[in-house]
Order: C-alpha cells, then structure tokens, then sequence
C-alpha cells in the first residue's frame, strides 16, 4: 500500500478533503456547521484555556501505511524536521513552562535527530511523550533499544494497537502487525514500561477499525487488560479510546467504503457539549515538520495554521500571542466532540 | 411503504412514546437500565442482544447491535459465537420438544 500522496490521489490535498467535509448542497449530504454548535454553547470563538502541550510532528515518515491514518504517512514520505526547527522547539520551550512536550509523526523515531531531540527536550525537565507505533522497534537492529533509550529519558511511551485480536488489528494498521507489536511490547515490558510500581508509563491507543465510535474506553481497558495478559502475557498503564477523524486516509476510506455520510451522522448525533468544552487544542499547539504552527494535528494535515496575530512559526513562538488566538475549526472537529470525546489523551467527558 | 421494514424507522424507535407516553417512558428507562455495564460488562451485553436479535430475526435490531458489538470492542469471532449460540439455543429447543413428540407416540403405540 502508497501513500495517498505517492498514489496522486485527490485526496492527498488538503484543499479538496476541505470541500469533501463541506460539500455544496447539490453534491452531497451538508452536516449542520461544527461552528454553529459551538456557537449554541457560547464556546465560539473557541480560545485556549492554558498552552500546558507542545505537540511537535517530527515528520511524515513512517515504516507502516495504515489504513486510517490521517497524516498519510508511509515509508515513501519525505518530508521530515530537521535539526534546526528541533533547535528553534528547544528554544522556544526554554523561554516558556510548557510541561509536556509530545512527540509524533509519522514514525518519530525514523527521523535521524530524534534521539538528539529528546536528550534536548529531556535537559530542559520536560515531560515527554512519544507516539511509538510499536513495530518501529523490531523493523531494524538500530531501534531494538529504543526501550533503554525511553526508559533513560523517562518518556511517556503511547502506543496504536487498535484491537487484542490480531485480525482486527491487521485489517487496519497491515499484515503482520500485531505480531510484531506484541514483540514490541515484550521488550517495553522488559525494561519495566507498563509494569507496576516502575514508573515508566506505557499506554495504549484503541481506535476502531472501521466506521464505528469506540465504546466504553474503561470497558475496552479492561478487556484489553485481560486479553493481552492472559494471551501475550503482556501490561500496559492506561488504554486511551480515540475516534478516528474524517481526514485524510480515514476520510478516504470512508468515502470509498460508502460510509461517509453515515459515519458523519454518528458524529454529529453524538455530539456532546462536555466533550467540546474540553477539546485538546484548548491546551495545545502543534508544530509541523515545518515548524509551521497549527491548533492541533488533524489541523495541520488538512493546512489549516493558527490565525490571527498569533506567531506562525516555532521560530517566531509567543505565548501570550497564541493563547490569545481564536481557534480554526471545521466539520472534522466532530470527532473530536462524539460520546465521550476524544483527543490524544484519549476521552474527555 | 414500498416494503415492511425501512432502515430508516429505526432512528424512529424513539417515536413509539407519542401515542402512548408513559409506557414508552418506562421502557425506555428500563432499557437503558438494562444495558448499562453492571455484573455482565457493556460488551457481554451487546452480544447477547446481538444473538437475540437473530434468534427473533429482527433486522433492526441485528443493524443495531452488530454496530454497537463492533463499538463495545467485539471482534467477528466473537460476534459469529454469539450468533452460535442463539443457533444452537433455538435449535435445541426445537428438538428438545422432540421428547413431548416421543413420549406421545409411545403413549399411542404399541
Ligand atoms: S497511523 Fe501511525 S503508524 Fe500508522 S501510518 Fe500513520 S503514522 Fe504510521
Ligand atoms: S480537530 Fe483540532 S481544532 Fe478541531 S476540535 Fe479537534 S483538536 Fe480542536
């Protein structure tokens, strides 16, 4: 499987996903305006309560194509951060006490100055996060310690496995992948990750694989609990249930599959007010491979930076100028606001 | 109506309570009670009312309870027992009925 990107499909274009998820009345189904529910709750403009996560997109370079992915992220992107806009993070964290700084992609760790940046990171007393996709530690002998290396640093450790049983998770993430996930998670295991009283944190990500919302996210923690105990002999901390958001390769397959408006009208039915007081761009910036600032990470992919007379660039980072801001949303923010919510710390109401 | 059953009345279930309201209130509550996660977990449950669905082939309520089974986090081989067991529950029952047939025919036959 291509990227999105690699195969020129109309929807590698952020501009075109933009007019998928705002068709004109003529051409498909209009779900009501995500501005205007905001609008009913008095949340419009949406503003940002406190900046307490600086959320850095190290590039789209990834050793998976999964199916969902909203970065469209694959072995055939080339786009990457390079160690100068690392430096510009660095600095821009050094002049503010942003607490947690999480590290995606893309694979993070494929980037050549990952490991550079985190020491960076890690010197200035900054939680970390990284999203480890998991197979990135067996694909090659050069990552086979990169649980030594988390542990060093103390990073937080949050990692995609979509489902205990190895079909489902396949079906989303690519042939072989539980498989070798489990590996992964043996090895983080190892070194203490997810292991009580160790303190090193290893979380899960549950995401459905299809067009469905995620279920209960303590249920499903339960009996990904059980399961992967009891069958792999392997612990995690938490399991973070995220919806998956109608951008990007998830947006494809919905469209292709037929499910797009059904998928929209779960969302939007399943709008609830607590999880829109509480969407994670209120607390985060997100900064692209680029350095290029945006709200949050689907923003980013669908080319939506901050507005107004917030800084643009990580080069250029004030705080007061972006805590200020009005934030951009459109009809993908609905993911963000079904049952439970949803954000890269899981739910929110 | 160009058939009996419309995919779209489902959304309509809600619309039972206009004519009688006060029962339909009292099922509703009593339905959300029931599927709330209590000694049987959410999932537990949805499965069982997925098998149900079969067993009393009703097509909105498979619609429904093989989406929300998929949200619970039910995986297909856990949805195809669950539908197995509604099978063998139904079928045993048929034939378990075979002992009423057995006993009467000894009673009639020589
Ligand atoms: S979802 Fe994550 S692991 Fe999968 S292709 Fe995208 S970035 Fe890579
Ligand atoms: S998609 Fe981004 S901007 Fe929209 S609500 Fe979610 S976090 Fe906020």
């Amino acid at each position: 499987m291509k990227s999105l990107h690699a195969q020129h499909h109309a929807l590698a274009d952020s501009a075109y996903q933009l007019t998928v998820l705002n068709p004109a009345e003529t051409v498909g189904t209009s779900f009501p305006p995500f501005a205007g529910k905001l609008r009913a709750a008095g949340l419009l403009p949406l503003r940002p309560t406190a900046i307490s996560v600086l959320q850095v997109n190290v590039g789209k370079m990834c050793n998976q194509v999964c199916k969902h992915c909203h970065v469209d992220a694959g072995p055939d992107r080339t786009e990457i951060m390079t160690r100068e806009t690392m430096q510009q993070c660095l600095d821009a964290l050094a002049q503010t006490d942003i607490e947690v700084v999480d590290l995606t992609g893309g694979a993070p760790e494929m980037n050549p100055d990952f490991r550079w940046f985190v020491e960076g990171i890690s010197a200035l007393g900054r939680q970390i996060i990284v999203r480890c996709n998991l197979t990135i530690i067996v694909a090659n002998k050069k990552y086979n310690d990169l649980p030594e290396f988390f542990a060093r640093h103390g990073v937080r450790v949050v990692s995609s496995l979509p489902h205990f049983a190895a079909g489902r998770t396949d079906a989303q993430r690519g042939e072989g992948v539980f498989e070798r996930s489990i590996r992964a998670l043996g090895m983080l295991n190892a070194v203490g990750y997810g292991v009580e009283g160790s303190g090193l944190n290893l979380d899960l990500v549950y995401n459905p694989s299809g067009a469905f919302l995620p279920g209960s996210q303590i249920s499903l923690e339960r009996e990904f609990k059980q399961r992967l105990g009891r069958e792999h002999h392997v612990t995690f901390n938490n399991l973070l249930a995220i919806t998956n958001l109608p951008v990007s390769r998830f947006l494809d397959y919905l469209v292709e599959s037929g499910n797009y408006d059904g998928y929209m009208d779960k969302l939007v039915q399943a709008y609830n007010p607590v999880a829109a007081a509480n969407v994670m761009c209120r607390s985060t910036v997100s900064v692209g491979w680029d350095g290029l600032l945006y709200d949050c990470d689907f923003n980013q992919m669908l080319d939506l930076p901050v507005t107004g007379n917030a800084s643009r660039h990580i080069r250029d980072f004030d705080l007061a100028s972006l805590e200020a801001r009005s934030i951009v949303v459109n009809q993908h923010c609905y993911g963000c606001t079904a049952g439970a919510g949803s954000s890269c710390g899981g739910a929110t109401a | 109506m160009s058939t009996y059953y419309n995919p779209s009345d489902l959304a309509k279930f809600g619309n039972i309570s206009e004519w009688q309201p006060e029962m339909g209130r009292k099922f509703f509550d009593y339905y959300g009670e029931v599927f709330k996660e209590g000694a049987l977990s959410e999932r537990e449950k949805s499965l069982i009312a997925l098998a149900v669905a079969h067993v009393v082939q009703c097509p909105y309520c498979i619609d429904a309870y093989t989406s929300d089974a998929l949200q619970k986090g039910a995986d297909e081989a856990q949805m195809m027992e669950a539908v197995h067991v509604g099978a063998a529950i139904k079928g045993g029952a048929t034939l378990v009925h075979a002992t009423m047939m057995m006993n009467k025919a000894k009673e009639l036959t020589m």
